[in-house]
């Protein structure tokens, strides 16, 4: 490896070929502060336009000063990242960023956790001396996204998520000069492109222009509402990163926390996706063990590979971009509608209550799920199956305007029935994990034989597409990963044109799987975050003492009591879906 | 055309095709005919002879007389009594605005007479449609040259000797750029021709294009052979519709010829060109934002490195030329690197093209020697300043140019020395005030410009250019304070610092050289609340001088807006509050009693 010696503010540091003056700085514990720029180490995930020029230096030898996010360093080098030159220049670039910028600071979603403000505090700006027109933008609401775009930097981190990440292809920079912002094509709205509400976008961005639509206060009012039976349900990402909204290191499990705020709360019941997702192994193993068995018996006609059909952005995005391949995915419907529809007749008929008289709040990390619950689909005379999808992030705040300290909550348990879950069902929450929990079921069920390890190794990791090979008593089984809609879009290519060669495929919109989601504390750029919480999803796993969905003994008393058996006619009423070609769906007025 | 005894050039430019030189071509071409002279006079459409201002232009060659303003109707006088019986019609030729003396020929109009044409050599000369003429001007021999009697290294030897520097404006060496896409390995490299002009006024490329659009395609193919490219692309903008037109013809006949295509010259060299259309954004100009345009990405520029010689269009090495730098080449391989570097200065060989215009007798497109003084251009090519007003800066390179004063007159034209100056050549912009205008006004004029060709990527040139030109309308209104000229400073230097390509980089420089060298200006605007050009409206009160005011009511009936009060025979008086500084009542008053203050 070649290495280069240069001088950065008087410090003489030898890095290798190849590393920008950003990197190098920071070996020497200088940190040259950064705006637009982007780094999801582990993901491999780089947004680095140079656009916002904060981090520029002096160079000697260059006329202009340089952007150390991007410049590499050369042999000889000698840089200044503090020069008088350099702080006026970046802090005149910031108040000019901030002369465009609203300053309602103080109601902003974003506040406290605004990137924006922090560098403004940071670099001392306590006066704008560049002041005058501001641009001005439609506002954009969406069923799961917010868009002020006013408030709006140009740092194109939603526009790399959306495009380069997702492929989803809706955000990109339109316009020009002081009025280019980033926008849906001909600046139409979300719910007018081909958005999946991945929230990853919402997840990036650095200012409050991009946020979650708020239920908050939904919820409160129906805590407070007599007539209402409350029921809440979390899903497993959630207990892996609410930790992070009240101080604690990352990847913290927060369970049993979790569960006594949710009862502090208010709710009457505190229930756990978790059991959904152990019920949606059940139809979705099922459905795949069924799939197989025909194409073992020579079925021409059976689909295979069989997509899983848990994540709403993965659903969207093949609504919009492969409606044609409709048919692969399973009919399941994912848990948390699972969990609605089971919570609205078998548990509302346990209470004894009317389905208009019970409330389904579901807390989420993340904001495709609030588009989910909203599609009609999933509604019975228009009463939906979840009322409303709460982010991680808003439950935290909901968590604070409740006067909860929630650092000093005793651990409790869930309620049953439908708090009952397995480790199988708690792995939902990471990449390969819904997959895993699907293997472990499916090897029993088909082989006859008990698992004796149920930690398949090979399914785990953060690798973009992984496939493994799992043995299935002599059958060998091929099971392909895929998280980011970019990296699902390859592997569905390649589905499409028989170029691979899978069983069954798990499908996450968001890097990392449901831990990274566009509903969960911000990560601003750390990728470490979304290891530690995939790590704490194991840990929630491996404490379990039961690991397998089909040994859930509440699941089991479901099918006894109510659904028969998996893929019942009243299963496929209540727990499954069809998809719809949405490929026409948008179009320009 | 050896057979001819005269030819009748009329210009085909788009200036003088505007002004009708299709119709007078065609009345010239059925005149002749008609006449029966078919065989003696050949009338062909050329390209743009740059003195625009005066067209359309007929050239009667051999004895160069220089017709200008021809209507279509004068093509039988032109004919009758000039080409018949060999009288030039008086009426038709130019006049020397210092002299106000007819001006028999061409050779004579020190619109010429300074000039030297290298890259407009064919343009006014050849029918651009026809490759044969290009070919008899020596097209194509120096393309034939390279292929069978030269290496590419040489090729590459002999730009780099020739001293060549790209004509766009970054005046980066030429065969140095070809050398190191020279050096970048791939697959497939590309040549592109940058033929997105977009400063304003500036119509060098579009007429060389429309002139000579083969000089550029045999110089695209020299530089593939050199680069070891099989692909040209030329981004060209949609708004250039007949350069468009006339390059497609060029391709294809170069295609029929076999000098583009398969098997050059049946050398084995594969040289082939497209066309790409922009949509007319100056910062496409840019190479990168240009080659992200040209693959259907937004026009806005990345940053560098890498290179295009090393990562260009579609990710593979691309050499990205300006057309003036191209139309150089083919002579430069004829003539030689010696001849080329004996013209210019030190570091800045051959001739520079310039769009010369603002107020100046002589408006047009010239090209001449490097290290021409800006004086030389001004008073002999340019003819002086118009009305015989007083010269008071010239601003060269394009709106992110700077302006210079009289005591840069006698500087010798180069890359270096404009920069030293605080101007730059940019790509050949070069605009003439006199007295009468206003400095701040004119730097707020080109932020205009700026601020709405900025692709708005980065801050600075996104929300910095907007500030500046807001704090430049404050000035004009008399609003600004001594702040806002500091604030005005420390922006402009912060935009140049930290923006991310030369838009940014640049387009403070019409502020930075207004304030170096018209300080007095800003400070009158400041201080005095005056705009001393009397430009800025909102600067300036229109007033009735009592002695001189007669009550005509002249004034008050052609006010629009009821401003001027007054009895019949008695002074009127304008009310400062209502006006709205049109300017009626002084072109209406016959007493000269309005007067502005």
């Amino acid at each position: 490896m070649e290495m280069i010696n240069l001088t950065i503010d008087n410090k003489k540091i030898q890095v290798e070929k190849g590393t920008s003056l950003l990197d190098a700085a920071k070996t020497v514990g200088i940190n040259i502060p950064t705006l637009c720029y982007l780094h999801l180490h582990d993901l491999d995930i780089t947004n680095k336009p140079a656009g916002c020029r904060i981090c520029v230096v002096e160079v000697k030898g260059r006329r202009n000063l340089a952007p150390a996010c991007v410049t590499e360093c050369t042999e000889g080098m000698e840089v200044n990242t503090h020069n008088i030159r350099v702080l006026n220049a970046r802090k005149t670039v910031m108040e000019l960023i901030l002369s465009d910028h609203p300053t309602d600071c103080l109601v902003c979603a974003k506040s406290g956790n605004c990137e924006l403000q922090s560098l403004a505090h940071e670099l001392g700006i306590r006066k704008l001396h560049y002041q005058g027109e501001q641009s001005h933008y439609r506002e954009d609401t969406s069923p799961a996204i917010i868009r002020d775009v006013d408030k709006c930097i140009m740092c194109r981190r939603c526009e790399m998520m959306c495009n380069d990440v997702q492929t989803v292809g809706v955000l990109s920079a339109v316009n020009r000069g002081f009025m280019s912002v980033v926008a849906p094509a001909f600046e139409m709205n979300l719910d007018h492109s081909v958005c999946t509400y991945c929230g990853q976008c919402v997840a990036v961005c650095p200012t409050g222009a991009l946020t979650e639509v708020d239920h908050t206060n939904s919820v409160i009012r129906a805590l407070a509402d007599p007539s209402k039976t409350v029921i809440v349900q979390t899903a497993p990402a959630v207990r892996a990163a609410l930790g992070e909204e009240f101080g604690m290191e990352p990847g913290t499990l927060v369970t049993g926390k979790l569960v006594a705020a949710l009862r502090r709360l208010g709710f009457d019941y505190v229930f756990d996706t978790d059991f959904a997702a152990d019920l949606t192994i059940m139809e979705e193993g099922t459905e795949l063990l069924d799939r197989l068995n025909r194409h073992l018996s020579g079925d021409k006609d059976v689909k295979l590979p069989i997509l899983t059909s848990c994540c709403p952005g993965w659903v969207n995005f093949f609504e919009h971009q492969f409606p044609e391949m409709r048919d692969i995915p399973s009919t399941a419907r994912s848990p948390q509608q699972m969990f609605g529809s089971i919570a609205k007749t078998y548990f509302a008929d346990k209470l004894g209550i009317k389905r208009e008289n019970m409330v389904v709040v579901s807390i989420m990390p993340c904001l495709a799920k609030k588009y989910e619950c909203a599609r009609d689909e999933f509604k019975v005379d228009g009463n939906p199956d979840v009322d409303f999808a709460v982010s991680t992030r808003e439950l935290a705040n909901l968590i604070k305007q409740s006067n909860i300290d929630f650092n000093s909550l005793d651990d409790d348990d869930f309620d049953r029935p439908l708090g009952e879950s397995t480790g199988a069902g708690v792995i939902f929450g990471v990449t390969g994990g819904v997959i895993e929990a699907a293997t472990r079921t499916a090897y029993e069920v088909f082989t006859g034989k008990k698992l004796e390890k149920v930690e398949f190794q090979q399914l785990r990791g953060m690798e973009w597409v992984r496939s493994a090979t799992v043995d299935f008593d002599g059958l060998p089984i091929k099971i392909g990963i895929a998280h980011g809609l970019g990296n699902a879009r390859k592997l569905l290519e390649d589905v499409r044109d028989g170029k691979a060669d899978f069983h069954a495929i798990e499908i996450m919109a968001c890097p990392g799987g449901c831990i990274g989601g566009g509903g969960q504390p911000l990560h601003h750029g750390d990728s470490s975050i979304l290891k530690a919480r995939t790590a704490a999803i194991y840990r929630e796993d491996e404490s379990k003492v039961i690991r397998k969905s089909h040994e859930n003994p509440f699941i089991i008393q479901l099918y006894e009591e109510f659904l028969g058996k998996p893929c019942s006619h009243k299963s496929h009423q209540l727990l499954h879906t069809h998809y719809f070609d949405k490929s026409k769906a948008v179009e320009i007025e | 055309m050896a057979t001819f005894k005269m030819h009748l050039l009329v210009c085909g430019g788009t200036g003088c095709r505007a002004s009708e030189s299709e119709n007078l071509f065609h009345n010239l071409r059925t005149g002749i005919i008609q006449k029966g002279l078919e065989n003696d006079v050949q009338v062909l459409t050329t390209g743009c002879f740059g003195f625009c201002e005066k067209g359309p232009i007929v050239k009667v060659l051999p004895d160069n007389t220089f017709y200008t303003m021809v209507k279509p109707e004068d093509a039988g006088e032109i004919i009758e009594e000039h080409i018949i019986k060999g009288r030039k019609v008086q009426r038709l030729l130019y006049v020397n605005p210092l002299t106000s003396e007819k001006v028999e020929d061409s050779k004579h109009m020190g619109f010429y007479r300074k000039q030297l044409r290298i890259a407009l050599r064919n343009c006014g000369f050849i029918d651009p449609e026809n490759i044969d003429e290009y070919i008899a001007r020596d097209g194509y021999a120096a393309l034939g040259t390279c292929l069978t009697e030269m290496t590419p290294e040489q090729v590459i030897e002999l730009m780099k000797k020739s001293g060549l520097r790209g004509r766009g404006g970054g005046g980066f060496p030429t065969g140095l750029k070809w050398e190191i896409t020279r050096a970048s390995k791939a697959d497939q490299k590309y040549v592109v021709c940058n033929a997105d002009e977009g400063d304003p006024g500036a119509f060098m490329d579009r007429s060389i294009l429309e002139g000579d659009p083969h000089s550029v395609i045999e110089a695209m193919a020299i530089c593939g052979y050199c680069i070891e490219a099989t692909k040209g692309l030329v981004y060209i903008r949609a708004e250039y519709p007949l350069a468009i037109e006339r390059l497609k013809i060029a391709i294809k006949q170069a295609r029929e010829y076999g000098l583009l295509g398969k098997d050059i010259l049946g050398t084995g060299f594969d040289f082939d060109i497209e066309l790409r259309y922009g949509a007319g954004a100056f910062v496409c100009g840019e190479e990168t934002a240009l080659i992200h345009s040209m693959e259907g990405f937004r026009g806005e520029p990345t940053v560098k490195p890498p290179f295009p010689s090393v990562s260009g269009y579609n990710g593979k090495p691309t050499n990205v030329n300006n057309v003036e730098t191209f139309a150089n080449v083919p002579v430069i391989i004829n003539r030689g690197a010696e001849w080329f570097a004996s013209i210019g200065t030190e570091k800045s060989k051959g001739t520079k093209v310039f769009a010369l215009a603002g107020k100046i007798n002589n408006v047009g497109l010239i090209e001449v020697p490097m290290g021409i003084t800006l004086r030389e251009v001004i008073y002999e090519i340019g003819g002086g300043i118009k009305e015989g007003k007083k010269f008071k800066a010239v601003q060269t390179g394009g709106p992110s140019g700077g302006c210079l004063t009289e005591k840069h007159l006698d500087t010798p034209i180069d890359y270096d020395n404009l920069i030293a100056a605080g101007s730059m050549m940019g790509s050949g912009g070069m605009i003439v005030m006199d007295e009468d205008d206003c400095m701040v006004s004119i730097a707020k004029f080109y932020l205009d410009f700026t601020v709405e060709e900025s692709c708005g990527k980065c801050a600075p040139c996104r929300i910095g250019n907007k500030r500046l030109n807001e704090i430049l309308e404050k000035i004009c209104k008399g609003e600004g304070s001594m702040e806002d000229i500091a604030l005005l400073r420390n922006l402009s230097n912060v935009v140049k610092d930290t923006s991310l390509c030369g838009l940014g980089q640049t387009s403070p420089n019409p502020v930075l050289s207004t304030l170096d060298n018209f300080y007095d200006e800003y400070l009158a605007h400041v201080n005095e609340r005056k705009c001393p050009s009397g430009q800025c409206k909102a600067l300036l009160q229109y007033w009735i001088e009592p002695e001189n005011c007669v009550g005509c009511t002249a004034c008050a009936r052609n006010c629009p807006v009821n401003a001027i009060a007054g009895e019949r025979k008695g002074v009127h008086i304008i009310d400062q509050a209502t006006c709205i500084k049109c300017g009626a009542c002084m072109e209406k008053c016959k007493f000269n009693a309005v007067f502005i203050k």
